[in-house]
């Protein structure tokens, strides 16, 4: 890693991702974006609940209900245009007792507050009509119609993508182990090598802390938030129209059941303050909490079959609102406290730290439009390779599948090995096309996609 | 435009209970008779089945050979065998809609007959808790992994069952060159022979654990081991860095569900009458995705009897 870059971005989630990528849009800037792990959006970006918010339920007057509000329009824009897959299905906050009824007039005020004017109260006869697989004893609810499921993984991974495409250098498997400053420049050395920038963003989510701490500041700590999800079965998904989101009560924020863009049911997540930034796995008690909340909201969503579980760390801090720091005389910017709404957030918290750089001195130079990036569609309300013959007759391997449950084609692997940001692992090679992610697990198809990922290995 | 196609009988699924369905249905005379396969290659289960224990004592066979053998005969009997067509979904009362490399296609039938098999149920739907580490197998995705592709799976691995399938699993293991650490069952006793048990456990040294239960999965990026529970309560970690789920055999009911078909509550296989008749009229369910799970044997038998009530079906006298 010679030379030195204008800026560098440590973390390679959808947060820094998405300042990689606005960055990109000034050619004369030298950019790099340092991952710890061996892919884009492995931490926090890749194990959420996956919802494209509209901040309808934020602080009034935060920069998180600035930053979502403007976030989720402009997502929703760049998924139009890039190919991630939204589906507007609304949301339903649903009231189990008459506390948490009595709450949702105060919801409906504060969506006001936020600037969301769509809410709309419900009875329950109204609610069930929308939800008939409810389950008994709900009094009421508050719908949100413009609340969205999009795709995690395919976001990040296009922000990545658009960045390395216009020159963004992404260092993977590079754990920041050290910053030191030299002659003003900052000096990182990282567990690939050792990489110079003028100015750095901090946008190591659970670990940003340690990062600021390194460049001397004492401004947050993150303590890790463990949310446990289960995915459930396909045939789960037409037992639920909407978001079922909890009201929020002085007891926490409760679970969710929400469709994916995938065609699943997630429910979850639990909310457990931990100490070890590693805790990424599901525990029995946590699984089992998730299961008799679930039983209760959609009750037949128990008889389906889990597909699969999976565990991610909130980037919690002890403050209610983002960590967002410019310090122009370091040169260096932190972007903390970022929480689930990050998702949402991420091209608003981009363009803001953008602006933080160039107020602080960085001279940015001429700007550009970039070039649109188009994805690879793994959602179930857009046409995959399988169900388009004009494809298939083009090139008969996106009429091969592979992997069964999920409908994935062998010219969709082929293509995500060959793309921009080729997966390291048979994860990341799940993460892009949905391969091994359906109810069999590998069962059929997993020795075969392993096949073709290892011969796609330089 | 999408082709629609006419057929007699669509057989969906090339294992040994949907080939002995069409042999017989081919060589009754039924008619055009089509069996579909979504894999590259028919024959079912038994293609990765390294093992013997197929044919007949006087004709033993291994799986492969099993299954070229079903295959040959259901082709020379006048059935067509497709390969690498996926049936999706239906269409009509008797139509399903296919997907392959040369695209789209919809067939109608006379008759269908389900023979889409069964599954082992994967780690996730058995709600064993921890981390995502790989190394974590199915029979199915192991026999495939080593028999078919020569995978490395790792050194030491643990067996999670102790039924036939789970010892054909340790097998498999110890054909990739790994050591099988444990057999864990939450059984009293191992479901098998008490020779292929004891020839495990003394012959091959492979530690038989009963009354114990996986409660977690350990391991960051690879599987460092699996916590198990004794039935006294007291939690032991057996390192390894595979494990295989063994056995839990689900139906794939994934196409009969779609089609609205009445499953049975208590196996979740397809409900079918004596004649193997599901709820939708034409539609016949035969093999393991009405009872997983069977010996391949007794599956292609069953195949026969399918057949007979598919051509009453056609041929009402």
């Amino acid at each position: 890693m010679t030379g030195t870059y204008d800026v560098a971005v440590v973390g390679a989630g959808v947060v820094g991702s998405a300042i990689a990528r606005e960055l990109a849009r000034y050619p004369r800037l030298r950019i790099a974006l340092v991952e710890a792990q061996d892919d884009v959006g492995q931490g926090s970006s890749k194990a959420n609940t996956a919802i494209l918010h509209t901040g309808f339920d934020a602080v009034p007057g935060s920069l998180e209900a600035r930053l979502v509000r403007e976030g989720a329009r402009l997502l929703a824009a760049y998924a139009a245009e890039s190919g991630i897959p939204v589906e507007p299905v609304g949301a339903l906050l649903v009231a189990w007792d008459e506390e948490q009824l009595a709450a949702l007039p105060r919801l409906a005020e504060k969506a006001e507050a936020n600037d969301y004017h769509a809410t709309r109260l419900l009875g329950p006869a109204a609610l069930y009509e929308r939800e008939p697989h409810l389950g008994p004893g709900a009094l009421g609810a508050l719908h949100v119609p413009g609340e969205s499921i999009i795709c995690p993984w395919t976001t990040t991974l296009a922000y990545a993508t658009q960045a390395v495409r216009h020159g963004v250098d992404l260092h993977l498997d590079a754990r920041v182990e050290d910053v030191s400053q030299q002659d003003g420049i900052h000096v990182l050395t990282t567990s690939a090598g050792t990489l110079r920038a003028r100015w750095l963003v901090n946008a190591a989510g659970l670990h940003a802390d340690t990062l600021d701490a390194r460049l001397g500041h004492r401004d947050f700590t993150v303590t890790p938030r463990r949310g446990q999800l289960i995915v459930f079965d396909k045939f789960a998904r037409t037992l639920v129209n909407h978001i079922l989101l909890p009201v929020p009560t002085a007891l926490g924020k409760g679970v969710l059941v929400a469709p994916t863009v995938y065609g699943n049911v997630l429910l979850g997540p639990t909310a457990e303050d931990l100490d070890d930034k590693r805790a990424t796995g599901s525990t029995a008690d946590g699984l089992d909490a998730l299961r008799a909340k679930g039983r209760r909201i959609l009750p037949e969503l128990l008889d389906e079959e889990v597909t699969a579980v999976y565990a991610g760390l909130r980037a919690a801090t002890e403050h209610d609102d983002y960590r967002i720091r410019a310090h122009p005389g370091q040169a260096y910017v932190t972007v903390g406290g970022i929480r689930s709404t990050g998702l949402t957030a991420s091209l608003a918290i981009a363009a803001r730290v953008t602006g933080l750089l160039t107020e602080a001195g960085l001279d940015a130079g001429p700007v550009r439009e970039l070039e649109p990036v188009r994805m690879p569609n793994l959602g179930e309300a857009f046409p995959r390779p399988y169900q388009r013959p004009e494809l298939i007759a083009a090139d008969p391997q996106y009429g091969t599948l592979v992997c069964h449950c999920e409908r994935v084609s062998r010219g969709e692997i082929r293509d995500a090995l060959a793309s921009t940001i080729p997966p390291r692992t048979l994860d990341g090679l799940r993460r892009r096309t949905r391969a091994r992610a359906g109810r069999c697990q590998g069962f059929y198809c997993g020795a075969a996609v392993r096949q073709l990922f290892e011969e796609a290995r330089p | 435009m999408t082709d629609v196609r006419q057929v007699d009988v669509l057989v969906v699924g090339a294992g040994p209970a949907g080939l002995a369905t069409a042999t017989r249905l081919a060589a009754a005379g039924a008619g055009r008779v089509e069996v579909l396969d979504r894999e590259q290659r028919a024959g079912g289960v038994p293609r990765h089945c390294a093992h013997g224990g197929f044919g007949t004592w006087l004709h033993p066979l291994t799986g492969p050979q099993y299954a070229r053998l079903l295959t040959a005969a259901a082709v020379r009997a006048g059935a067509v065998v497709r390969t690498g067509v996926t049936a999706l979904d239906w269409a009509g009362p008797l139509t399903l809609t296919t997907v392959g490399p040369h695209g789209p296609e919809t067939i109608t039938a006379r008759a269908i007959v389900l023979a889409t098999g069964a599954r082992e149920r994967p780690r996730a739907a058995r709600l064993v808790p921890g981390t995502r580490s790989a190394g974590v197998y199915t029979t199915g995705e192991l026999q495939q992994a080593v028999h078919l592709y020569e995978q490395p799976i790792g050194s030491r691995a643990v067996v999670v069952g102790a039924e036939d399938v789970s010892y054909a699993a340790a097998d498999t293991v110890r054909a990739a060159g790994a050591r099988v650490v444990a057999m864990v069952t939450d059984l009293p006793a191992p479901r098998t022979t008490p020779a292929r048990a004891l020839d495990a456990r003394l012959r091959r040294g492979i530690p038989l654990l009963t009354h114990t239960g996986v409660t977690e999965l350990l391991g960051h990026g690879r599987l460092s081991g699996v916590r198990v529970r004794h039935r006294d309560g007291r939690t032991t970690v057996l390192h390894c860095d595979t494990v295989v789920f063994t056995g839990d055999f689900v139906p794939d009911h994934e196409l009969a569900r779609r089609g609205g078909i009445t499953l049975d509550p208590a196996t979740r296989g397809l409900a079918v009458d004596s004649t193997l008749r599901t709820s939708r009229p034409g539609v016949f369910a035969v093999g393991n995705v009405v009872h997983a799970v069977e010996p391949a044997r007794a599956v292609a038998r069953e195949g026969v009897h399918a057949a007979t009530a598919v051509l009453s079906e056609l041929r009402p006298f």
